[in-house]
């Protein structure tokens, strides 16, 4: 058998990709090759039994082969002090490439999701402008539109981690706050527009029609720049999770000020100082000031395989993959590290990073066997990088648990099972 | 029809359209569309709940602390407990000390700058279980049992909408508005 020779691209295993593409080895599974092919290499392949009779006929509405696995939202656990209060997490772990499908985007509710009744529902635009107007769903559908890919997270994403102690989670469960779609709708400037805001506007408060009828200010060059009144995801319309059947959609912001359901823009000259702003996805630093407004997601990214709870079964090369986003601008650059840190390796990006999308990054590792931390880091077009968690920590304290970017850690011990540590 | 045919008809079809000015290109403005319907804002009275710090969307009413009581032993105190105290973590709306030396208790008293905040969100939002069924008359009166409890205003203070935006809250100076640095 011929020898063959790794170029080493860092420390305890990250290899060079394209020195594996010459030698024919890539595609491992993170979780080990299993193809019936690959288990027993000298095996005589037969015609399989599904190739030698008709399959099901084609159906109204799809679903997921019986074999592909359980794929699962992680949704708390209701409680009866915030009805409807709560959210579910998307399964990064167990996704690839950088769409997430609507069943599986996260979702997080203040009071519930509203069953709206679009005949019903209006959405209104008043306050600074020159006439206040009213939309129904049916016009605004009329409204010529426009498609964007970006992802949307929770501000409160990972924010267990920033407080350390035990974390033994998934990367759904410690990181699932995070989604990516197509998002379609109509520029909330046309909207604006038609209604002629005022100079002295400064704000757009945005409403949304649940129970709790939640609030959010956005700041008008916000709301003039990339915002989308948006009407579907990924080609269907909105679900009534994600805000059926209007939303607001602020690209690279905090999750929660693209404000679903919406109902209400009102053109202000401050902003309303809703208690989701005030109160709540609010950061508290070490000195009590509190940050305010603080509104795009920090460069940041996430090996999702292998990652937390998950088991490497024997040594051997694996495919190190998962995403990174920033709310800045377009990912740059993604590096990864199997040893804690101390060096780090390129990472190939899947296709060309977007602007304030998800962007899927790969690279070879091969485990030896022995312990390991894999990291990965990923820099923005902004020239943002992502910060290791002291420095977080150094920077914000625990006071406050939103917007943490930092870098996260997944060991790796002897026996291949894989947790979250703090390095 | 022959594709060569086909095609010429359909080049027919969109040269009428065009001298018809029904497929002028999108965003000019023989295109644009506007199909907002005009609206009044007093037919918004009842729709726009916005409640801000300079008094503006504040409806006429007002309550004391002392009638804010039954409002909220009727309506909130499944959730709040008695004097504001809470049955889990975001549930406590009173006390707390944001120079304490261990992490803070951030409630309505110890953290929100804003006593119109306070007004909006309750109309907007609370009681968790029945948003919306509390009178105006009755969001004063349980804002000011909520300030009352917090020893912002007295017992017997009315709040309405010029007192209430009057209101200095305790960590109104502690906010720093990051929206600029974006």
């Amino acid at each position: 058998m011929k020898e063959l020779q790794w170029e080493k691209a860092a420390g305890n295993g990250l290899l060079n990709r394209r020195h594996l593409l010459q030698l024919g080895l890539t595609g491992l599974g993170a979780a080990g090759a299993s193809a019936a092919f690959g288990q027993d290499a000298g095996a005589i392949l037969q015609i399989p039994e599904w190739s030698r009779m008709p399959g099901a006929n084609a159906s109204a509405y799809g679903e997921r082969s019986r074999y592909a696995g359980d794929l699962q939202r992680m949704a708390g656990t209701p409680d009866p002090i915030y009805p409807g209060g709560g959210s579910s997490r998307t399964p990064l772990q167990f996704l690839q490439g950088t769409i997430t499908p609507n069943a599986l985007h996260f979702e997080r509710h203040h009071a519930g999701i509203p069953d709206i009744d679009p005949a019903g529902h209006t959405l209104v635009i008043n306050g600074l402008v020159r006439q206040p107007l009213a939309f129904s769903y049916e016009n605004l559908l009329k409204y010529p539109m426009v498609s964007r890919i970006n992802f949307l997270e929770c501000s409160g994403n990972s924010g267990a981690l920033l407080r350390g102690g035990n974390a033994d989670g998934t990367a759904q469960s410690l990181h699932g706050l995070l989604s990516c779609a197509e998002w379609t709708g109509v520029p909330l400037s046309t909207l604006l527009d038609e209604a002629g805001v005022s100079p002295e506007a400064r704000w757009v408060a945005a409403v949304g029609a649940d129970a709790a009828s939640m609030g959010r200010s956005v700041p008008i060059e916000k709301a003039l720049d990339d915002v989308l009144v948006a009407l579907y995801q990924n080609g269907e319309p909105i679900r009534p999770g994600q805000g059926y059947p209007v939303r607001l959609f602020c690209p690279g912001w905090e999750g929660n000020i693209s404000v679903k359901w919406l109902t209400q823009l009102k053109l202000m000259r401050e902003p309303a100082q809703f208690r989701d702003e005030t109160s709540k996805y609010t950061d508290t630093m070490p000195d009590r000031s509190s940050l305010q407004f603080t509104f795009p997601m920090g460069v940041k990214s996430l090996i999702t395989s292998p990652s937390g709870r998950m088991n490497l079964p024997r040594p051997g090369i694996y495919q190190v993959t998962g995403v990174a986003w920033s709310g800045h601008g377009a990912i740059r650059r993604v590096e990864v590290s199997a040893d804690g840190g101390a060096t780090w390796a390129e990472a190939e990006m899947q296709a060309e990073p977007g602007d304030k999308a998800l962007a899927r990054f790969t690279i070879p590792w091969e485990w030896s066997g022995g312990p390991a931390v894999l990291q990965s880091r990923a820099a923005d077009s902004a020239g943002n990088v992502q910060p290791v968690r002291d420095e977080v920590l150094a920077a914000r304290g625990t006071i406050s648990f939103y917007h943490n970017n930092c870098i996260q850690s997944w060991g790796v011990d002897d026996g291949g099972a894989i947790s979250n540590v703090y390095v | 029809m022959s594709m060569s045919r086909r095609t010429a008809a359909w080049g027919r079809i969109l040269a009428l359209l065009l001298c018809a000015g029904w497929l002028a290109p999108a965003g000019s403005q023989e295109a644009r569309i506007q199909l907002g319907t005009p609206i009044d804002e007093d037919q918004l009275s009842g729709f726009d709940l916005i409640a801000a710090p300079d008094g503006s969307g504040m409806p006429p009413g007002a309550g004391t602390a002392r009638q804010g009581r039954s409002v909220y032993e009727l309506n909130c105190l499944r959730c709040h407990a008695v004097n504001g105290e809470g049955v889990s973590g975001n549930t406590v709306i009173a006390g707390g000390d944001m120079r304490s030396e261990e992490s803070p208790l951030r409630t309505v008293g110890s953290y929100w700058p804003h006593a119109s905040t306070l007004f909006d969100f309750i109309r907007r939002a609370m009681p968790a279980d029945a948003p919306k069924t509390l009178s105006d008359d009755e969001v004063y009166q349980v804002t000011a049992y909520v300030l009352f409890l917090n020893g912002i205003v007295g017992e017997d203070e009315s709040i309405n909408s010029e007192t209430l935006t009057a209101i200095a809250m305790p960590n109104g100076d502690g906010f720093v508005d990051h929206s600029h640095l974006h």
